[in-house]
């Protein structure tokens, strides 16, 4: 209800003097000075018109380049200049939004004109997410501002974001898979007939136009469960159109897409950009954004570190603003030659997640998996450990194939699998932490087929004893402890077993440094006593300072390999977004 | 209408898509005719084993017998839509059973239609209790509803204690109306079908309707959608508790003496049993009332089949579980087949 609450600590820049975009000095952050430099920001936010001479006010643009005409190495531009003359039709200013301790966003601010496709990026958890569904009023910002139009507005929910012509294309799409495509486009804005009924009909009618408009072929009475995420996207793709939206925010659109489709959708943004909307697209795949973007905006850490129009930029630019912090120096202490082949995975395959994934895990070893999120890495996981089936290829543990694919049959083998989501998966929230330590090594502590708690007590004191964990008694409930001591609860679980394979799945999310160090020497420590380790972590420090061997996934696919000495959080991410095989070409 | 002169254009389809859809397309008939098979095949069973199994008057007693269950089946059906469900019918029903005839003895004259006015009231206000608490509160509709299925028949026992009302109280024109026949065919048995296929068509023709299976298919889209979920949900649970307290009213019509026991203690989940039996999704978004009566019909024709085959009533009881196994078992085998198969699909499309 204060849209003006965070306007107040912003000297200058009244909110109202559209013409001018205030100049958007970086906010004070802990990284490199270059990567927010105030020249880039004002080359983008800069004086008016000083792109375009001729520049109006924002409406229908003549088109600047025939879209058909599309050159098919993406590195051209395609949009031609940054229209960044007159009123934006949406602006965010020095949001912030905290979900309890969290800091999802800090100060986020977003300029998006009529006319331009405009990209975000930012490493995973920099708050792009988070921004995006503030624009779809699903979050309200606990302070900044926002103003569609020149005028202020608060978005109380996605309705309303709706009404003030903002549609959202989510990651995830967000269909009703019971009902026909056509009316997942309408649900809510259904053409009526007499008597307020829905014109089913016409309804057909109109997203049938609507299909044909993007051409594709797909029948609006079909039901939507079980169509593929591509023409899911194009559903809601479909969708935003039918809405006339004047922003159109795409949050990864293209990360299930093929080829054929992206080029199509990039034909949907390039004439929704000529038809003077502004379209918000946010993806990891860099090339794309050069591709069709016409500005850029980076965020890192949940604040806004670069702003610009796109053209002078490279990719380096965008990696090395997106990164932006200093190198971590590594853990490489305790690194020992690696023995056996521990784990060997064979060409496994689970159809639309991933593909032929092939790899060695030794005894002693660190692997560890980066890419993004989504990439397939935690599925590949969840694979190798029997959760989910695969459909092709095969896992070997110390010499013998992993068949069954159950979870009971890998922890025969040997294999501890410590989850991605500790509270959901790892722990069982509601009982003791020694009873939670206990879980995996029941049929060891049982006396004549019965728990005897005189050996769980044993047990998990050892335990906590050996890992330092943190804890009041060890009968209080697990939930009560702070989150790192809980994932050492989880290792313990695991470690308990004394496996010959680890595989920790973001073993440090949401912990602080200090036990994030400790887990990390933790890790160490058990490659040196001959534990194979598999792990999987999006923060790339991390990766870098544990793994000996560090894959790299994008889209389902193995890309890269680097062994320790030669990795860095630039060749990461060049591999884990698409750079590296345009650069290999 | 000049566009019906012109031949109908299918655009050309990919024959993944054709495929695909022909495979959902049967996938969904299945579900809506499987159940009319199971049923004329029990009826056929049970006529050649005792032709007077299809006498008109066993016929008119099954009908009149299941058109309250149907009734309420339709309001529990847009409870289940939107992925909640309903346990209090049973105690609403009870309850608005006994007040509503009890004003035959109390009110000289009543007019049957204000009778049955006060007991869709009385239905309307514990519904809308219901509704509040799972959408405003927030509260799984499964504990709220166990919750109100014990209250309220505490309330009942409260209110009703010893006392019973007896059909001598009641007039002649309220008891006769599960009698009536048009054309042989009971009166009842029409209305309570008329009304249970204008809930479908409001389902399927009105955007509110629509709403509650999105609800269903997706809670959380629903709400991304800018659907007014609260509200629809609360007015689903509303209707549901009102066409329980008319159900009370035809209950108390057809029975004619009602104590605490009005109802039975099974009726509840005879209903849920009935709309998932029927091809209602359990966890939402798919099925329709009309489906659910057939349901009802069912579990009803076989709970006076094995009467007239003179089969204990145990194995009623047991049948009825035996096809709630199983069409939920169908529900889940199929959905898991069909995502299986056109994820495999797509992904050999996709590249």
């Amino acid at each position: 209800m204060d849209p003006g609450r965070g306007a107040s600590h912003r000297v200058g820049g009244p909110p109202d003097q559209g013409s001018t975009p205030p100049p958007d000095a970086p906010p004070p952050h802990a990284g490199r000075p270059d990567a927010g430099s105030p020249d880039a920001a004002s080359a983008g936010a800069g004086s008016p018109g000083h792109t375009r001479p001729d520049a109006g006010p924002p409406g229908p643009a003549p088109p600047q380049e025939p879209a058909a005409g599309r050159a098919p190495d993406g590195d051209q531009d395609r949009g031609g200049e940054a229209p960044t003359a007159g009123q934006p039709l949406l602006s965010l200013r020095g949001a912030a939004k905290s979900f309890g301790a969290v800091h999802a966003i800090v100060d986020a601010s977003i300029d998006l004109y009529g006319g331009e496709v405009h990209g975000l990026v930012g490493e995973n958890g920099a708050g792009k997410s988070t921004l995006v569904k503030i624009l779809a009023g699903v979050h309200q910002p606990d302070s900044g501002q926002l103003l569609v139009n020149g005028t202020p507005a608060v978005l109380h929910g996605p309705a309303a974001a709706q009404d003030a012509g903002i549609a959202v294309i989510y990651q995830e799409p967000t269909l009703f898979p019971d009902l026909t495509a056509a009316e997942n486009i309408f649900m809510g804005r259904q053409p009526l007939r007499r008597g307020r009924r829905i014109d089913a009909r016409r309804m057909r009618a109109q997203a049938r136009a609507l299909f044909e408009r993007l051409g594709v072929r797909l029948d609006p009475g079909r039901i939507c469960r079980g169509l593929s995420i591509a023409d899911q996207q194009i559903i809601e793709i479909a969708k935003a159109l039918s809405l006339e939206a004047r922003i159109i925010v795409m949050d990864e659109p293209t990360a299930a897409l093929s080829a054929a489709e992206v080029a199509r959708l990039f034909d949907v943004a390039a004439t929704l950009r000529e038809s003077g909307a502004a379209v918000l697209f946010i993806s990891h795949r860099l090339e794309e954004v050069f591709e069709i973007c016409q500005r850029v905006t980076v965020m890192r850490d949940g604040r806004q570190v670069l702003s610009s129009k796109l053209a002078g930029l490279t990719a380096d630019d965008l990696v090395r603003a997106m990164v932006g912090r200093q190198l971590d120096d590594r853990v490489t202490d305790g690194h020992h030659t690696p023995g056996d082949v521990v784990l060997r995975v064979e060409r496994l395959t689970r159809e639309g997640v991933f593909t032929d994934i092939s790899f060695d895990v030794r005894a002693g070893e660190i692997v560890a998996f980066a890419g993004l999120v989504g990439s397939g890495r935690s599925e590949i996981a969840r694979a190798i450990f029997g959760i989910d089936h695969y459909d092709a290829g095969s896992v070997t543990v110390r010499g013998r194939p992993l068949r069954g694919s159950s979870p009971t049959s890998a922890m025969a083998a040997g294999v501890g699998f410590v989850p991605e989501d500790r509270r959901q998966q790892g722990l069982v929230m509601d009982m003791s932490v020694q009873q939670n330590m206990a879980l995996a090594s029941l049929g060891r502590l049982r006396r004549a087929g019965l728990i005897s708690s005189k050996s769980e007590r044993n047990f998990a004191a050892d335990w906590a004893l050996r890992l330092r964990i943190k804890f009041g008694r060890l009968t209080d409930p697990v939930s009560q402890l702070s989150g790192g001591n809980q994932q050492k609860v989880v290792l313990a679980k695991w470690l308990g077993r004394q496996p010959s394979l680890l595989i920790v799945d973001e073993p440090t999310r949401g912990i602080d440094i200090a036990t994030k160090a400790e887990v990390h020497r933790l890790l160490s420590r058990l490659a040196g006593d001959g534990v194979a380790i598999l792990m999987i972590s999006s923060e790339l420090p991390e990766v870098l300072r544990v793994g000996d061997r560090i894959l790299v996934m994008r889209e389902g696919r193995l890309v890269a390999e680097y062994p320790h000495a030669h990795a860095s959080e630039e060749k990461i991410m060049s591999a884990a977004t698409g750079q590296l095989q345009e650069q290999a070409r | 209408m000049s566009t019906t002169l012109a031949p109908p254009r299918e655009p050309p389809e990919a024959p993944a898509d054709l495929s695909s859809r022909r495979l959902t397309e049967r996938v969904f008939r299945v579900r809506e005719t499987g159940i009319i098979a199971v049923l004329a095949l029990f009826v056929l069973v049970t006529a050649l084993i005792q032709p007077r199994f299809v006498s008109s008057s066993n016929i008119q007693f099954i009908l009149v017998d299941t058109s309250v269950y149907a009734l309420v089946a339709l309001g529990e059906t847009m409870v289940i839509i939107s992925r909640n469900v309903d346990l209090s019918v049973q105690s609403v029903l009870a309850l608005s059973a006994y007040l509503s005839a009890g004003l035959f003895g109390h009110v000289h004259g009543i007019p049957i239609p204000v009778v049955f006015l006060v007991g869709f009231g009385i239905g309307l206000a514990f519904g809308a209790a219901n509704g509040l608490m799972v959408s405003l509160g927030r509260v799984p509709s499964l504990v709220v509803t166990l919750a109100t299925l014990y209250i309220i028949q505490g309330i009942d026992i409260l209110v009703v204690g010893g006392n019973e009302v007896v059909a001598s109280s009641l007039p002649s024109g309220f008891t006769a109306i599960p009698n009536v026949t048009v054309l042989g065919i009971p009166w009842l048995a029409i209305a309570v079908a008329a009304v249970i296929g204008a809930g479908a068509y409001y389902l399927r023709t009105f955007r509110s309707g629509r709403e509650l299976y999105a609800i269903g298919s997706n809670p959380e889209g629903a709400q991304l959608a800018g659907i007014p979920v609260a509200r629809r949900v609360f007015t689903a649970f509303t209707l549901c508790g009102g066409i329980a307290g008319v159900g009370g009213v035809l209950w108390a019509a057809q029975y004619q003496t009602i104590n605490t026991s009005a109802g039975g203690n099974n009726f509840s989940l005879i209903v849920i049993a009935s709309v998932v039996v029927g091809g209602v999704a359990i966890f939402g978004g798919s099925g329709s009332p009309v489906g659910a009566a057939i349901g009802a019909l069912l579990l009803g024709t076989i709970n006076v089949a094995l009467d007239v085959l003179g089969i204990s009533s145990f194995w009623d009881q047991a049948i009825a579980g035996f096809l709630l196994l199983l069409a939920i078992t169908l529900d889940r085998l199929i959905s898991v087949r069909l995502a299986a198969a056109l994820r495999k699909r797509s992904a050999h499309d996709g590249t």
